[in-house]
């Protein structure tokens, strides 16, 4: 270019942080049984802290086997009257749960961020608006459940133990106590140990909607409540989301019993980019479905699967994209990966990237600052891949994509479906009836065509083989959570 | 020539361009960022009624845009019908603004070869240092794609040293997949910069328009080497679109994009909104629009 610069004018983003000033944590939270915060009954709290400074936040109830038998009882308590009340207010109390989740979301958000580590503009924009929406969405379920369930006569279930993870802590739990409620029963949610916090404040609006005490019990705790919950006498029906080995052992414990059962567990879901797709936009796919919230999600699409005629220029485009990623301060705005949520998730990702490493795939990572302080991993793409590695099997966890390819769709499906799990998949393609015919011959619940890790409450979520059964999401969410009389 | 070329699928662009849109651009990165899109403003006055009058006082408020804040760059060129070359040429001479003229029977483009070629020479001739051609859209949807690049080719032979800008103008082109296929042909066919719309259509760059020429650019320039700028034209009126398309920019084609070289605003009531909103960074008040002169 001849014309002459007459400018040297660097432009970087300034740091644009969250305030937390507006943000009313208290100290200590205790668990939240009959509608009220009440302490342990072994005494005991721990501190939650913040992944991405490792300084703590607050100090939160550890509940024990006591504790849980006394929500348990007061949940069973509470059953009677919630389930015999009319649909229509039954209703009133969840749309007015979802508007105080919108009025709250600025805090809420933040809170999130803090406790969890995600980059404040995903808690911001997908985590908590998503939230209220499952409570909207739900709420006007509960007077045409009827109709949820093709016309057949239905009753709730009873008490509910449901158990969330800690990468969506407070939309998890929307998605199991809205359903759960507008359907007639009463629930007890344990949130996951390190990210209580927004459950916390969600039971705080419970109490300001002024939902009749016991009918959501909030019960912090680590596995061991969890467990405990799961067995306790008085529970009609569990739901779980998180890791496969936990959902193994609780199907165990349920086993030739009347408990009902649902599990969503993990994942190693393919994101397959045929040859004729719009490739920029499978590349900002592949991106928000691999290092959307570090790669804890158990829908990622951590196994791509490339067409081989176009493989070298989408990992061109892939790996220049990457660069672009601003990995650091989850409470920046323009963060686009946060930190990792623990230290022993951490170290779980490290150790199944070294092992990717051994055996022999072809590691890259962006080169980027890493804080001094918390728990970060940056984002990183394998190629080489052969599908017997272990970083092609198993579930990561954390911002970490294996590529593979493939050279026929019918390979493209086969190996899509080579999998213990089968959670959900993407397809990349402009041809319409090629979408179609993949989509339905996959093995997965949810199935995106051109997008990924979109979520909306009218669409039903869930697993094939080992990444669970039962759905959540639309009405096909109502079913778990039904008795159907005749 | 068989070369497959990618789709673009219209949700994600927009999306991916309504999420770069949410960059949060505050304190120093806002007065840089003013300071870098004032720098690749290309001023523009294109009515029947511009008079060399009207064309000297745009010219001076280019090379002085806000005399009380001497920080502010000269904008990078102005922009005006052929006719009016010769006195903004004059106006501009010694400042380092250039003197840019639409040409091709803009905006629509519909006369003959000769009479674009005879408009070219003409604004050349009068000392035009940049040229801003359209397309002929009417070759380009009756799928003529090859009249429409011998049309580039021959006004780049009679732009001599001028640097030529292949005005696209988007809104006429109906899609994403069009938008993209017609970058490639005018920068195959040597066009220096492409560029959006002339202002005169039914909408301008809109952020998923810059996004798909963008990639458009970097695809071309990973694969043959050679570097084509981008002008965003029509519709950017505000210090936040003007912003968000430097974050496009950024975010596709990376910093050593962000140049007047390689980047120009065609525009002429962004260059005041930039003004306030500069001030506003340092006196934290909002002005009034008659804090600054119109030309």
């Amino acid at each position: 270019m001849s014309i002459e610069t007459r400018t040297s004018i660097v432009w970087d983003y300034a740091p644009a942080p969250e305030s937390a000033d507006h943000i009313r944590l208290k100290d200590r939270y205790g668990l939240f049984v009959d509608g009220e915060f009440r302490d342990p009954s072994g005494g005991r709290y721990v501190s939650t802290i913040n992944p991405a400074t490792e300084e703590p936040i607050a100090e939160v109830a550890d509940g024990g086997p006591d504790d849980v038998t006394a929500a348990v009882e007061s949940a069973r308590a509470a059953y009677p009257k919630w389930a015999a009340l009319k649909e229509l207010e039954r209703a009133k109390y969840l749309f007015r749960i979802a508007r105080l989740i919108q009025e709250r979301s600025r805090e809420l958000a933040v809170v999130e961020t803090l406790d969890g580590g995600k980059p404040l503009r995903e808690s911001r924009d997908v985590d908590i608006p998503l939230a209220a929406a499952h409570f909207f969405h739900y709420a006007g379920w509960a007077d045409k459940l009827h109709y949820g369930v093709n016309a057949r006569e239905v009753e709730p279930l009873g008490v509910v133990g449901q158990i969330v993870p800690w990468n969506f802590p407070l939309l998890m739990a929307a998605w199991k106590l809205a359903p759960a409620l507008a359907c007639g029963n009463v629930a007890i949610l344990k949130p996951a140990e390190t990210t209580p916090l927004t459950a916390l404040l969600l039971a705080e609006i419970c109490q300001e909607a002024e939902l009749p005490p016991g009918v959501v019990t909030i019960l912090p705790g680590d596995g061991s409540t969890g467990a405990a919950l799961v067995r306790a006498p008085g529970i009609d029906k569990v739901a779980f989301t998180g890791s496969t080995a936990v959902g193994r052992d609780i199907q165990a414990a349920l086993a030739g019993t009347t408990t009902r059962l649902t599990l969503e567990l993990g994942g190693k879901s393919a994101n397959i980019v045929f040859e004729d797709a719009a490739l920029d936009q499978a590349v900002e796919g592949i991106v928000n479905g691999i290092f959307f919230n570090q790669g804890h999600v158990c829908c990622a699409g951590s196994r791509l699967l490339i067409q081989e005629s176009v493989r070298d220029d989408v990992i061109a485009k892939l790996w220049q994209r990457m660069g672009c990623l601003r990995l650091g301060d989850p409470m920046d705005k323009n963060t686009d990966v946060g930190a990792i949520n623990s230290a022993e998730q951490l170290e779980r990702i490290e150790t199944l990237v070294a092992a990717g490493e051994d055996e022999g795939a072809t590691r890259r990572t962006i080169s980027c600052d890493i804080p001094e302080r918390g728990y970060w991993f940056a984002p990183t793409l394998f190629t080489d891949v052969s599908p017997a590695h272990r970083i092609a099997v198993e579930e990561i966890f954390g911002p970490v994509v294996s590529v593979l390819t493939f050279r026929t769709q019918a390979e493209a499906i086969e190996k899509a479906n080579n999998s213990r799990y089968g959670l959900a998949a993407g397809i990349w393609t402009d041809k319409g009836s090629k979408a179609f015919e993949v989509a339905s011959a996959l093995k997965a619940g949810v199935v995106w065509q051109n997008t990924y890790n979109h979520f909306d409450p009218t669409a039903a979520f869930g697993g094939y083989k080992e990444s669970g059964f039962g759905r959540e999401g639309g009405p096909a969410g109502l079913r778990p959570y039904l008795n159907i009389v005749r | 020539m068989i070369r497959r070329l990618p789709h673009v699928d219209r949700v994600g662009i927009e999306e991916r361009a309504a999420q770069l849109g949410k960059r949060s651009i505050k304190t120093t990165a806002k007065q840089q960022g003013i300071r870098l899109a004032v720098s690749m403003v290309d001023l523009t006055t294109l009515e029947g009624a511009d008079t060399p009058g009207k064309v000297r006082h745009l010219c001076a408020k280019g090379v002085c845009p806000a005399p009380t804040m001497p920080e502010i760059p000269s904008v990078a060129a102005i922009c005006v019908y052929p006719q009016l070359v010769a006195t903004a040429k004059e106006a501009l001479d010694g400042t380092g603004v250039k003197t840019a003229s639409v040409a091709t029977g803009f905006p629509a483009g519909q006369v003959s070869l000769e009479a674009k070629l005879r408009d070219t020479e003409d604004a050349v001739a009068a000392g035009a240092d940049e040229i801003d051609m359209v397309i002929s859209r009417e070759a380009f949807l009756a799928g003529d794609d090859t009249r429409v690049q011998q049309e580039i080719v021959a006004v780049k032979e009679h732009c001599g040293d001028a640097h030529l800008k292949v005005i696209l103008e988007t809104a006429e082109l109906g899609s994403y997949d069009h938008v993209r296929h017609a970058s490639m042909l005018a920068m195959e066919a040597g066009a220096d910069f492409i560029k959006t719309s002339t202002g005169k259509a039914s909408a301008g760059a809109t952020p998923g328009v810059c996004l798909v020429m963008l990639e458009a650019i970097r695809d071309y320039a990973d694969r043959t080497g050679r570097i084509v700028g981008f002008k965003a034209a029509g519709g950017v009126s505000t210090s936040k679109a003007a912003l968000h398309r430097l974050v496009l920019v950024k975010e596709t084609l990376g910093d050593e994009w962000l140049t007047a070289d390689r980047i120009r605003i065609g525009a002429s009531s962004v260059l005041n909104d930039l003004l306030m909103q500069y001030a506003k960074t340092e006196s934290g008040r909002y002005g009034r629009s008659e804090d600054f002169s119109k030309e």
